[in-house]
């Protein structure tokens, strides 16, 4: 059912990672991913994805959870991968025809992956601790500076707020209507890409109609709400940095001065 | 042989997650061809749920479900053909509008069974006449109708179809009682013309007792009871301990009798209440 899809995939807790401040949560996650890429060694890999990993301890994040968010980037995976084995040139450890296949190429798809796979569990960290109302309210804070060159930083977190708010009822208007429409004999599983498409219309219509309904209602109710905006607005949930956020700003940087320091001294280990 | 059957029937919602759920539990059921059934129960009792098995729009996570004698999941090709043979009106029915005109969308079922053009447009008008729909609003757009104009069109769309089964999926909510009395009435002459079987889900205990026949009572995924309008009815104690309750008219005669009164309490109708009330005054003479 279509309805079993999760968006924002927030898996609720009350860990320590699930209490951190949702802004400092963003930007230890983009320094996280900053140290994947400075990184040029294996000791850094080791450290790093350790690090990730006791993380995901401490959350209490199944590893099920941690395979669904990897699966799908695989194909990118093997993709980069082949790319970078075959195209990478450098001491050339195998050759057949114009096909080489060079030492560096290999280190470089590993490297690769290796990157990838940590920066889409360390977001994925990310959206399973934060609920996405919390998080569009931390990016709304983050891009507050942004105000100053006229950049609509409260409009685009209530739209991301409303688009959060409305996904999983629109997916269960699909849901509703692709049966309504099944059950008058549509038939949308079968025949070419064309009757497949048209065989669309009869969803897609009733879901505008109904998405923009549901739009003109929202606005009215805010309106009766008297929003008018984020000026002079004031907020029920105050978010405050503490003694956590100090720890976990404290250890992600001893991480990143742990990947520098061993890129300056053990440069050379594979 | 019933039209309907079902053996165990028991269906799970979010199966391998935190959230499953059964939503209907070892269903058994016999419907016979011809009856107008009345299916009550509470929110969340599983009623949308077991409907939708009736059709193949849902799949049951176990048991069967037979038509006509037959395993509609026997053959998997064969779903679509079930759905034209036991039509299924939901909740709401005006949202899954989206063709130019009302003609369009009532004959969009038709379309779907490879009928001929003459048959589709002959289905169509007899259909938006049951449902008393004029001529002229067949050229309109659905989207310019009122809300009970547009339930109708929905309704017509399905009833077009000709299903051996008629499902309504509480047809009449958000309704004023006005269109909901005539859409009801329309229904009911639909039933008594084409001698078909209806299921109608419905909260209006009043509305049950004035068309059904049979009434199904759902209660925790389960089926409480199936049984004859008046065999259902006379449980009045049962239903109140589900929260479900009688018609109002029934309640008036059992009140009347616990008080003491000398008084039958199958009474499900406004019109045998007053027969009734006559009687005792002794007037029985007069009543009509
Ligand atoms: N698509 C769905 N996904 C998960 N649970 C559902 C879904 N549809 C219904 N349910 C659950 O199944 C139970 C029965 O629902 P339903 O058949 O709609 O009852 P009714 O029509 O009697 O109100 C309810 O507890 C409901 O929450
Ligand atoms: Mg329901």
């Amino acid at each position: 059912m279509i309805t079993d899809i999760t968006i924002g995939q927030y898996f609720p807790g009350k860990s320590f990672i699930h209490r951190l401040d949702p802004r400092i949560k963003i930007i230890l996650t983009i320094v996280y991913i900053v140290i994947l890429f400075i990184n040029q060694g294996v000791f850094g890999f080791v450290l790093s994805i350790g690090l990730l990993a006791v993380m995901y301890l401490i959350a209490g994040i199944p590893i099920r959870m941690i395979l669904k968010s990897l699966k799908p980037v695989i194909p990118l995976i093997i993709f980069t991968s082949v790319l970078n084995i075959f195209f990478i040139g450098g001491t050339v450890i195998w050759q057949w025809g114009i096909i080489t296949i060079s030492w560096e190429g290999i280190r470089l798809a590993v490297f690769m992956s290796i990157r990838i796979l940590a920066l889409i569990a360390g977001s994925s960290l990310l959206t399973y601790t934060t609920s996405p109302i919390a998080l569009t309210d931390a990016i709304e804070r983050l891009l507050k500076p942004l105000k100053y060159v006229k950049f609509p930083v409260h409009e685009l977190a209530m739209m991301m707020t409303i688009a959060l708010r409305f996904i999983p009822t629109l997916l269960e208007e699909t849901d509703k209507i692709m049966s309504a429409q099944k059950a008058r004999g549509a038939d949308l599983e079968s025949g070419g890409l064309i009757r497949r498409a048209k065989a669309l219309i009869p969803i897609l219509i009733p879901l505008f109609i109904s998405a923009i309904r549901r739009a003109e209602e929202l606005a009215l109710a805010m309106e009766c709400r008297c929003y008018r905006g984020g000026e002079g607005r004031t907020r029920m949930k105050q978010l405050h940095l503490g003694g956590r956020d100090a720890v976990a700003v404290g250890v992600m940087a001893a991480c990143l001065a742990g990947v520098i320091l061993m890129n300056l001294f053990l440069p050379t280990v594979l | 042989m019933p039209v309907i059957k079902t053996e165990h029937l028991t269906h799970l919602y979010s199966v391998g997650t935190p959230f499953e759920k059964a939503a209907i539990q070892d269903v058994n059921l016999e419907i016979s061809q011809g009856e107008f059934v009345g299916v009550i129960g509470h929110t969340g009792s599983g009623k949308s749920t077991l409907i939708q098995h009736f059709n193949g729009l849902l799949k049951p996570t176990a048991g069967k479900i037979f038509l006509d004698g037959k395993d509609i999941w026997e053959n998997k090709s064969e779903i679509r053909a079930v759905r034209f043979h036991v039509g299924l009106v939901f909740q709401y029915p005006e949202y899954q509008l989206f063709e130019e005109t009302v003609y369009k969308d009532i004959s969009f079922g038709p379309k779907n069974m490879g009928l001929k053009e003459d048959e589709i447009d002959a289905r169509v008008r007899e259909a938006a006449a049951l449902v008393g729909l004029k001529p002229e609003v067949l050229e309109k757009s659905p989207f310019e109708l009122s809300g009970g104009q547009k339930r109708r069109v929905a309704i017509a769309g399905v009833i077009a179809m000709e299903p051996k089964v008629l499902i309504l999926d509480e047809p009449t909510a958000g309704l004023d009682p006005r269109g909901r009395d005539m859409i009801l009435g329309e229904i009911q002459q639909y039933h008594q013309e084409k001698k078909n079987t209806i299921l109608l889900v419905s909260h209006s205990m009043e509305d049950i007792a004035k068309y059904a026949t049979k009434v199904l009572v759902m209660n925790q995924a389960q089926v409480y009871a199936y049984d004859t309008v008046e065999a259902v009815f006379s449980r009045v104690e049962e239903l109140r301990a589900l929260g479900l309750g009688v018609p109002q008219i029934t309640r008036v005669f059992y009140q009347l009798k616990q008080d003491g009164m000398n008084i039958e309490t199958n009474v499900y109708s406004v019109k045998r209440a007053k027969q009734l009330i006559l009687e005792k005054l002794g007037k029985g003479g007069d009543a009509q």
